[in-house]
């Protein structure tokens, strides 16, 4: 549990970090989608190619917009595009900047994919059992069959429980054959990857590295920032729940005395914090009427000011009231109670 | 756990031992690798040699441009390298010592590879079943040349079912995987002895300018990452400036437009002074409008004189 932690805390501890943990993650469950997934070619001419090309390059493309999904980035890239310009100008380099590495990131679990495929042989003898070339391989002495004959026989070269075309071309040597083609294709194609990555980040320093420096500086600027917007709007938001609260509590409490003619209990000197938490709600069916007005009818978004901007006396006294009218309609109840 | 934590902070404590952890992670990734591969030689005339030597190669220049790759140093090199000169001077003597050192690293995982495939065999077999002399083995002395080539192009394949049991398959197969052997092991020797001894003797050439390259390229990979550190932080102070400028340039505007003054109750100073002055709904919808539709400009020089 605290090595999970560790690792998790030093991924999160930098943005960039993050994601290429992410990234890495989403390898791994490739390597793991492709161990588990259970490969049944159908063994027929014409199907046998769609099914094999097809889950060679389908997986791919659902694993690169998962990239794009899983990249918290991608919304800020939306954001940034769409915004209008207003105060601020808007650097087309720093949206290329933001764009090409959620792009790079989200382009290594299809690699990773595309590569396991080939290096396993098992989509390529599929999909390409029936042009194997049985003139060099196969036994050219055979009776003819028809093209479609041979077709169908050539299909069933993944399935060796229902092979039957043994005198053809044996079923080994197709195999082989087909394998050592898909898994060259493998290595090439990893070794073409590599090569780009390679010299995608080694031509960098060479050019550019100046607006690379401001494009990075940039787009990490506008992430913090739209952070610490977030951040700044909840604390906003949790100080504006607390006040709407406590004065809904407090005009509460007012109206309740109003209404049950007695009045305000003075609190006595050494009154504590939890009496003062108590809110002048303090028996059963106050609390009921407060929990069932806040259902019915909660309180406006508009905070009151504390005090009246109309200098009146009770600013200068230690306790502004809260509402005026409540203060008239207390003095008539205590005359009305008399 | 606290080894593992122990462990994980001695590697990140300086850069020298995060490249030589990946170095070592990609010399077992390596090995790792060529465990799961599943090797299935051709057993076809031509076809043989490609691939047998096609394995035994290409995997290591893939393993060496990967270490270049992760390598951070090798970035940190080519910067070096290309800036402009500026008030700085470049010393020839640092970018060479980073070099060399970054080579080591990459020519790791690609070595091990290599010497992987010799001890384990099965490429050379592949690749140099077709070239070996028939005469020398007596199954195939008396064949005719044609069939001679298609019989030696299947010996890597044991299950194949002309070879199954023949003895000549099995000398052969053993007498290259003997060579093979002795190849690998050959190579490992050469290799341990030239790292001893290039060890052993740098001390004796020119140690003095050696220290000074090493100090130096240290130096300009602590300043790199200094550097972003300082960034970041500046990045983050600016967009908090930033932020509580826009909040007051609200206050203000509200200020302007409403007439009334932000009271200062008892109780509610603390809070007052969170809210900056945004007290109802309509006014927070023109904040979060007003963000998006107007970004405040990127100067904060007002600011910090408020």
């Amino acid at each position: 549990m605290d090595k999970f932690r560790m690792i998790f805390q030093f991924f999160q501890s930098n943005q960039e970090s993050f994601m290429n943990g992410i990234c890495g993650i989403m390898a791994l469950a490739s390597t793991q989608m492709y161990s588990a997934f259970d490969f049944n070619c159908p063994c027929l001419p014409h199907y046998n190619l769609a099914y094999g090309l097809g889950i060679l390059l389908v997986p791919p493309f659902i694993l690169f917009l998962l990239g794009f999904v899983l990249n918290n980035n991608i919304s800020m890239l939306a954001e940034e595009w769409r915004r209008p310009q207003g105060q601020r100008g808007k650097d087309p380099a720093v949206l290329r900047y933001m764009f090409c590495s959620m792009a790079q990131r989200a382009m290594i679990a299809p690699a990773v994919w595309v590569s396991v495929t080939l290096l396993d042989g098992k989509c390529v003898t599929c999909a390409f059992c029936t042009s194997v070339p049985v003139e060099t391989l196969g036994n050219a002495s055979h009776p003819r069959l028809s093209p479609g004959e041979i077709q169908r026989v050539l299909a069933r070269i993944p399935c060796k429980e229902i092979y039957n075309g043994q005198e053809l071309i044996a079923n080994e040597v197709a195999v082989r054959y087909l394998r050592c083609i898909s898994q060259a294709l493998g290595w090439c194609f990893v070794l073409l990857m590599t090569m780009l990555a390679f010299l995608v980040r080694s031509l960098r320093p060479c050019f550019s590295q100046a607006a690379f420096l401001k494009s990075r500086y940039w787009s990490h600027y506008i992430d913090i920032e739209r952070k610490l917007f977030d951040e700044t709007c909840a604390e906003h938001a949790r100080s504006f729940a607390k006040v709407c609260i406590q004065q809904f509590f407090e005009s509460m409490s007012t109206d309740l005395v109003a209404t049950h003619c007695h009045p305000p209990r003075k609190a006595p000197a050494d009154v504590g914090e939890a009496a003062e938490k108590l809110l002048g709600i303090t028996d059963q069916s106050t609390m009921n009427m407060a929990l069932k007005s806040w259902h019915r009818c909660k309180p406006p978004l508009n905070l009151q000011p504390p005090a009246l901007p109309t200098g009146n006396g009770w600013a200068g006294e230690g306790q502004p009231p809260v509402h005026p009218s409540t203060h008239r309609r207390e003095t008539a109840a205590y005359y009305s109670c008399l | 756990m606290d080894r593992f934590r122990m462990i994980f902070q001695y590697f990140q404590s300086s850069s020298e031992s995060v490249m030589n952890g990946i170095c070592g992670l990609l010399a077992l990734a390596s090995v790792k690798m060529y465990t799961s591969f599943d090797f299935s030689c051709p057993c076809l005339p031509q076809y043989n040699m490609a691939y047998g030597l096609g394995i035994m190669f290409i995997p290591p220049i893939i393993l060496f441009l990967c270490g270049l790759i992760l390598n951070r140093q090798s970035l940190v090199m080519l910067e070096e390298w290309r800036r402009p000169q500026g008030r700085r001077k470049k010393d020839l003597a640092v970018i060479r010592y980073m070099c060399s050192s970054i080579m080591q690293r990459a020519m790791v995982a690609p070595v091990v590879w290599i010497v992987v495939t010799l001890l384990d065999g099965k490429c050379l077999i592949c690749a140099f079943s077709s070239s070996m002399d028939p005469e020398k083995f007596v199954g195939f002395a008396n064949v005719s040349p044609v069939q001679v080539q298609q019989l030696l192009a299947k010996v890597p394949c044991k299950d194949d079912e002309l070879m199954r049991n023949d003895t000549s398959r099995k000398a052969v197969s053993r007498y290259l995987r003997c060579w093979s052997q002795a190849l690998g092991w050959s190579i490992l020797l050469i290799l341990i002895i030239a790292a001893f001894l290039a060890r052993w003797l740098r001390p004796c050439f020119n140690q003095a300018a050696l220290l000074q390259a090493r100090h130096w390229s240290n130096y300009i990979d602590i300043e790199q990452k200094i550097f972003e550190e300082t960034c970041c932080e500046h990045s983050r102070l600016f967009a908090h400036k930033c932020i509580l400028h826009f909040f007051e340039s609200m206050r203000q505007e509200i200020k302007l437009h409403n007439f009334s003054l932000p009271r200062e109750g008892e109780g509610a100073e603390g809070e007052e002074d969170l809210l900056r002055g945004i007290t109802d709904q309509n006014r927070v919808n023109k904040l979060l409008k007003t963000w998006y539709y107007e970004k405040p400009p990127l100067d904060v020089s007002q600011a910090t004189q408020v």
